[in-house]
């Protein structure tokens, strides 16, 4: 633990810190631009100089000089103040004064900190150099002009994205970012470097000119377009949201978020239910809440006890548990959360959860993923796992090859693989201290697979002291709350249509693998006019997860709420104010007239939805299966990134990214 | 004067063809496992009582540069000595002749170098303009191998030792050092940060030495004369001998290798036939390669042209690239080229250089017209300190040193400009409007 002295007063700073971070330990701010906390230190931008003794007589970049005993640091001495208005100047003389109208203006690093240190004029009279722009893709909005070359950009994606398609070109005052060969950013994760550029030469495209910072509202919220339950921040004007923005979350998704969870938000205006539909005569037509809830009442009387209902994935847990007792006093518990007929073993919680953790993967040393392809399915844990490979873990993978953006061997795409590893395998599980198995919804989908998978905890030694390394990993927001509530059947939406329901609750669920939706009297509660609401018999609209206050589990098993960002369009309501409001016409109304009634029994049924921000604990109990014999091909759950849920096939930024970084089509860009 | 006996470059001029066997008549690869017997470290020692600086242009004492070698690999790395042949400082033109005339000194001192710091290979980062020099190192190393020289037990030495050329792609940058690692390497040719030095992480990571091509030429000849002898010239602390570039206005302008010290008016009447128009014509000399500030002919006259002799006239002996300025120059213009030149080859990667030598060598081409006030040379001073010091590299430094070396020495001429330029405006010229 060196000691060093910042501006007078002795501080002890951590093993390895650098004078930056010592500074910053101290209570001193020190301006940077190219500095970041989660990327390599470039030391280029030279905003960050201080002086420091020992050391040769002139400044020194603090981020990239390590903290050592005895040091005298100084930031605000003559020379440093001379030395950040010096680079100020050169960092402002070729940047364009074009601050009213770019979008980064309110929150822009060059901005600020030009007001704080920089000399408040200017002194360069010749003309600005100005650059031709650069293609970024369907989310990233490119003025070169204004880049100030820090190299975030540049290097998130080659270290934390892993793919290496931005970079610098040309050299001096002529040195452009940009992507190879000018074409789209392909990586899903492009979208943060939007957060990382300091200045307004990357901002987001489908966010462009729509408002200033200090416009919007910015609520709390938890992303559904997959289970990592990534913290956002929804900013929103009036009943709009207009961007999502990770918050920070170590255990979670750092401070990134993938490119569907920041530029989905615009599928929450289209397509939307927006009023009550009762099919009258064969055909939709729209109704008022009281018509809508007779025609479930007169069908609830003649169905009595023979209800079910399928849950899609973007519901929350408070709809899950008032759909769940709705039904409990209808006589029935036929709730099912995988509408796309999986019927794995969900017996035991512990089994089918990511036991090592989002966060505890980076440290694992050899990782066997099954059926999976996390790049997809969960972004955010594919860092993880790029980390830990980065780290010197050995990845192998069963299923059909893909880039995972960090080498791994490929054993095939047999299933049978899971229960006959090769012998590498096997003898690097054996070496190995903290492994771990992930397995996918494509190994989910192989009847006998997850046996099988399961039976790997013992031959390769997955569990032991602190640590657990068999990892299920979901892709529907709604999974673990479903499973925690019982929405699972032993076989699945098979077991269903076999108990021929006469009154079906669809909620949220496009369809109900199996179950003859046509010929079934089908309630859809939900908020896109998609599948599952065309063959409904009545559409009750409901609110997506930006109009509600929600809590979610997410694939560790982290309970987490978000908050209402904005109202639901129309007649929509909160989901639960619904199944409440239905229960009332049904005679049997359900206990809960507030949100915070419904939490407190949701808790007291099953106490961990009363830890937010806590994992739930499942303890750790193996399911008594049969040995599986798996076979076939394996197949990834995901066809196409961006269009994975109704949300997402509604936004306009999703269907263009999915054309265009998927299927490859060509947007030419207009000529200004 | 340096004797005919003491010259280490033998075959600068190429009277005699450069291939080994003509190397080794000159006294080339002669017992050179003799001189590995020395030991490791005692050869250290030897460059280091020879007092040989490094002959790249800031002058670090070699010997000492080579003890930061680790002694022994604690985790298996590989050290590397990379000898630095990218010479692209204008009127920097003797690696160039060495690789020419003499590639054999600079292979066998390869091998003494490597071996010394205990380097699994050389790697040779030759200028990618330096085509027919490249061609002429890659034979002359085949010659070696294929004489024994180097390889599997390298002379007879038992020490295996590999030499590699690597020609550049023909930028200023790669010359400095951790930018010729990255080039090196296959990535972009940026400086890297310090800390880590090359000693401690250099190539691929790996303990290396960089050092310039005539640092490691005339590591042979130090040790077959012994020490004692090449710090016998030259004054103290700038010992040996020198290859000396002299370019511009002389009658005959020459590479020729000199005793450390000896005075420029001695240079020049000797070895390049006289400042053309005569003395009184000398207008100002840049006395190391176009990084170094320019001096002012009372004062260059006489000086004793060494790293320490230069330094007290505020400049310095960079790569003793001697380019000489007779009174024909138009000095600002020629000082305003340089600063292109650093524009140009700036690498982008830092701010105050990225920003910063576009600004100055604009700056430069309005002073060269004078179309610029009287307070626009203290501004642009101020720029040049405002680079200086404050970035990742020494090009910001070079960029700022020759513009500072002008203002210094010529601010009467550069005023003179301005209130003519000004004066002309009064005579009758038509002010233009703002735009």
């Amino acid at each position: 633990m060196p000691k060093v002295t910042v501006d007078g007063s002795e501080i002890e700073v951590p093993d390895g810190a650098t004078v930056l971070q010592a500074c910053e330990i101290a209570g001193k701010e020190i301006p940077r631009f190219c500095y970041h906390e989660r990327l390599s230190i470039a030391g280029n931008c030279r905003m960050c100089l201080v002086e420091v003794k020992p050391g040769p007589p002139k400044p020194q970049a603090s981020c990239a000089l390590p903290a050592a005993d005895g040091q005298e640091i100084s930031t605000n001495t003559e020379m440093v103040k001379r030395a950040r208005e010096g680079v100020m100047e050169f960092l402002l003389i070729n940047h364009p004064l074009d601050c009213p109208i770019c979008d980064q203006g309110g929150e822009c690093d060059l901005q600020d900190q030009a007001m704080a240190y920089g000399k408040g004029h200017t002194r360069y009279e010749m003309n600005k150099r100005a650059v031709t722009e650069k293609y970024m893709g369907p989310v990233i909005k490119t003025i070169m002009t204004r880049c100030i070359h820090c190299t975030r950009c540049v290097r998130f994606a080659e270290e934390v994205a892993g793919v290496e398609e931005i970079g610098a070109v040309g050299r001096g005052e002529n040195m452009e970012i940009t992507t190879y060969l000018e074409h789209a950013a392909q990586s899903e994760l492009s979208g943060n470097v939007v957060d990382l550029c300091p200045v307004g030469a990357l901002t987001a495209r489908p966010y462009a000119f729509e408002a200033r910072p200090w416009e919007l509202r910015k609520t709390p919220s938890i992303d559904v377009m997959d289970a990592v339950g990534t913290n956002i921040r929804l900013d929103s004007r009036g009943r709009e949201v207009l961007r999502a923005l990770p918050l920070l979350n170590e255990d979670v998704n750092e401070e990134w978020a993938s490119n569907k969870t920041r530029h989905a938000v615009d599928g929450l205006y289209r397509g939307r239910l927006d009023k009550p539909w009762v099919r009258r005569d064969g055909a939709l037509q729209p109704a008022s809440w009281a018509e809508a809830f007779e025609a479930i009442a007169a069908q609830a009387k003649k169905a009595g006890d023979k209800v079910a209902a399928v849950a899609g994935p973007l519901v929350e847990a408070e709809s899950l548990f008032a759909v769940k007792k709705l039904l409990e006093n209808m006589g029935s518990t036929l709730l099912e959360g995988r509408e796309n007929g999986m019927d794995y073993d969900a017996s035991s919680l512990s089994a089918v959860n990511f036991n090592s953790t989002i966060a505890g993967i980076e440290t694992a040393d050899v990782i066997l993923l099954i059926g999976t392809n996390p790049r997809w399915e969960a972004p955010l844990v594919n860092t993880r796992i790029r980390k830990a490979a980065k780290k010197g873990a050995k990845v192998f993978a069963i299923g059909p090859e893909v880039d995972l953006t960090y080498p791994g061997e490929w054993l095939g795409d047999d299933a049978a693989l899971a229960a006959n590893l090769p012998e590498a395998v096997t003898k690097a599980f054996a070496d190995a201290e903290r492994p771990a198995v992930i397995l996918g919804g494509g190994g989910l989908a192989v009847p006998g697979l997850h046996a099988a998978s399961l039976a790997l905890v013992d031959t390769l030694g997955l569990v032991k002291d602190g640590w657990n390394g068999f990892n299920v990993l979901h892709i529907s927001a709604a999974r673990m709350a479903s499973l925690m509530l019982g929405w699972a059947q032993p076989g699945g939406t098979a077991d269903v249509a076999a108990a021929k329901p006469e009154l079906l609750f669809l909620l949220g669920a496009e369809e109900a693998r199996g179950v003859d939706l046509e010929k079934t009297f089908t309630v859809y509660i939900g908020h896109h006019g998609e599948t599952g609401a065309k063959t409904a018999d009545v559409i009750l609209p409901g609110a997506a997860y930006a109009e509600k206050s929600g809590t979610y589990v997410n694939l560790e098993g982290r309970v987490q709420t978000g908050e209402r960002a904005v109202y639901p369009p129309g007649d929509a309501r909160e989901d639960w104010t619904i199944i409440r409001a239905l229960s009332d016409v049904l005679g049997n109304t359900l206990p809960f007239d507030s949100l915070d009634a419904l939490r407190d029994a949701m808790a007291t049924e099953v106490p961990a939805f009363a830890n937010e921000g806590e994992l739930a604990d499942y303890g750790w109990d193996m399911p008594k299966l049969d040995a599986g014999s798996p076979s076939g091909e394996i197949a990834y759950p995901i066809a196409d990134f961006y269009l994975t849920n109704s949300i997402a096939r509604a936004s306009n930024t999703m269907q263009r990214c999915s054309a265009e970084l998927i299927h490859g089509e060509e947007f030419a860009e207009a000529a200004e | 004067m340096l004797d005919d006996k003491d010259r280490i470059f033998t075959n600068v001029y190429g009277f005699q063809p450069w291939g080994i066997d003509a190397a080794i008549k000159r006294g080339d690869w002669d017992k050179t496992k003799d001189l590995m017997a020395i030991g490791q470290d005692d050869i250290v020692e030897q460059i280091k009582a020879s007092g040989l600086r490094g002959r790249g242009g800031a002058g670090f004492p070699t010997g000492l540069k080579w003890s930061f070698m680790p002694k022994e690999s604690k985790d298996g790395r590989p050290s590397f000595l990379v000898i630095n042949a990218d010479e692209s400082e204008p009127g920097s033109c003797k690696d160039r002749e060495i690789i020419r005339h003499d590639p054999h000194k600079l292979i066998e001192g390869a091998l003494i170098a490597g071996y010394a710091m205990r380097a699994r290979a050389a790697y040779i980062y030759i200028r990618g303009e330096f085509i027919r020099e490249a061609e002429t190192l890659f034979a002359a190393v085949a010659e070696a191998y294929d004489k024994g020289f180097l390889g599997k037990n390298a002379c007879g030495s038992g020490y295996d030792f590999d030499v590699f050329v690597h020609r550049g792609a023909g930028a200023y940058i790669c010359g400095e050092e951790t930018a010729l690692l990255e080039s090196l390497e296959g990535k972009k040719g940026q400086p890297r940060l310090k800390p880590p030095f090359p000693a401690g992480a250099g190539l691929y990571g790996c303990p290396t030495t960089v050092n310039n091509v005539e640092s490691i030429a005339v590591v042979p000849t130090i040790l077959r004369r012994g020490a004692a002898w090449f710090a016998g010239i030259g004054r103290e602390k700038n010992e040996g001998t020198k290859l000396f570039q002299i370019s511009g206005h002389v009658e005959k302008p020459c590479v020729v290798e000199e005793a450390m010290g000896i005075p420029f008016r001695e240079l020049i009447e000797r070895h390049a036939g006289g400042i053309t128009g005569g003395w009184d014509n000398l207008l100002a000399v840049i006395p190391g390669g176009s990084s170094v500030p320019l001096v002012p002919a009372d004062q260059i006259m006489d000086a004793p042209m060494d790293f320490d002799g230069l330094k007290d006239l505020g400049s310095g002996l960079g790569t003793a690239a001697v380019i000489v300025m007779d009174k024909s120059t138009d000095i600002v213009r020629a000082i305003s080229r340089i600063s292109y030149f650093y524009k140009h080859e700036s690498c982008g990667q830092c701010t105050p250089c990225r920003e910063g030598t576009g600004w100055m060598w604009r700056m430069m081409e309005r002073l060269r017209e004078g179309k610029a006030d009287i307070a626009d040379i203290d501004m642009l001073h101020e720029v040049t300190k405002q680079v200086e010091g404050h970035t990742i590299c020494a090009l910001g430094d070079a960029a700022a040193w020759p513009i500072q070396g002008l203002i210094r020495h010529f601010r009467p001429e550069l005023e003179r400009r301005i209130r003519e330029q000004a004066g002309a405006n009064d005579d009758g010229d038509v002010l233009e409007a703002a735009e």
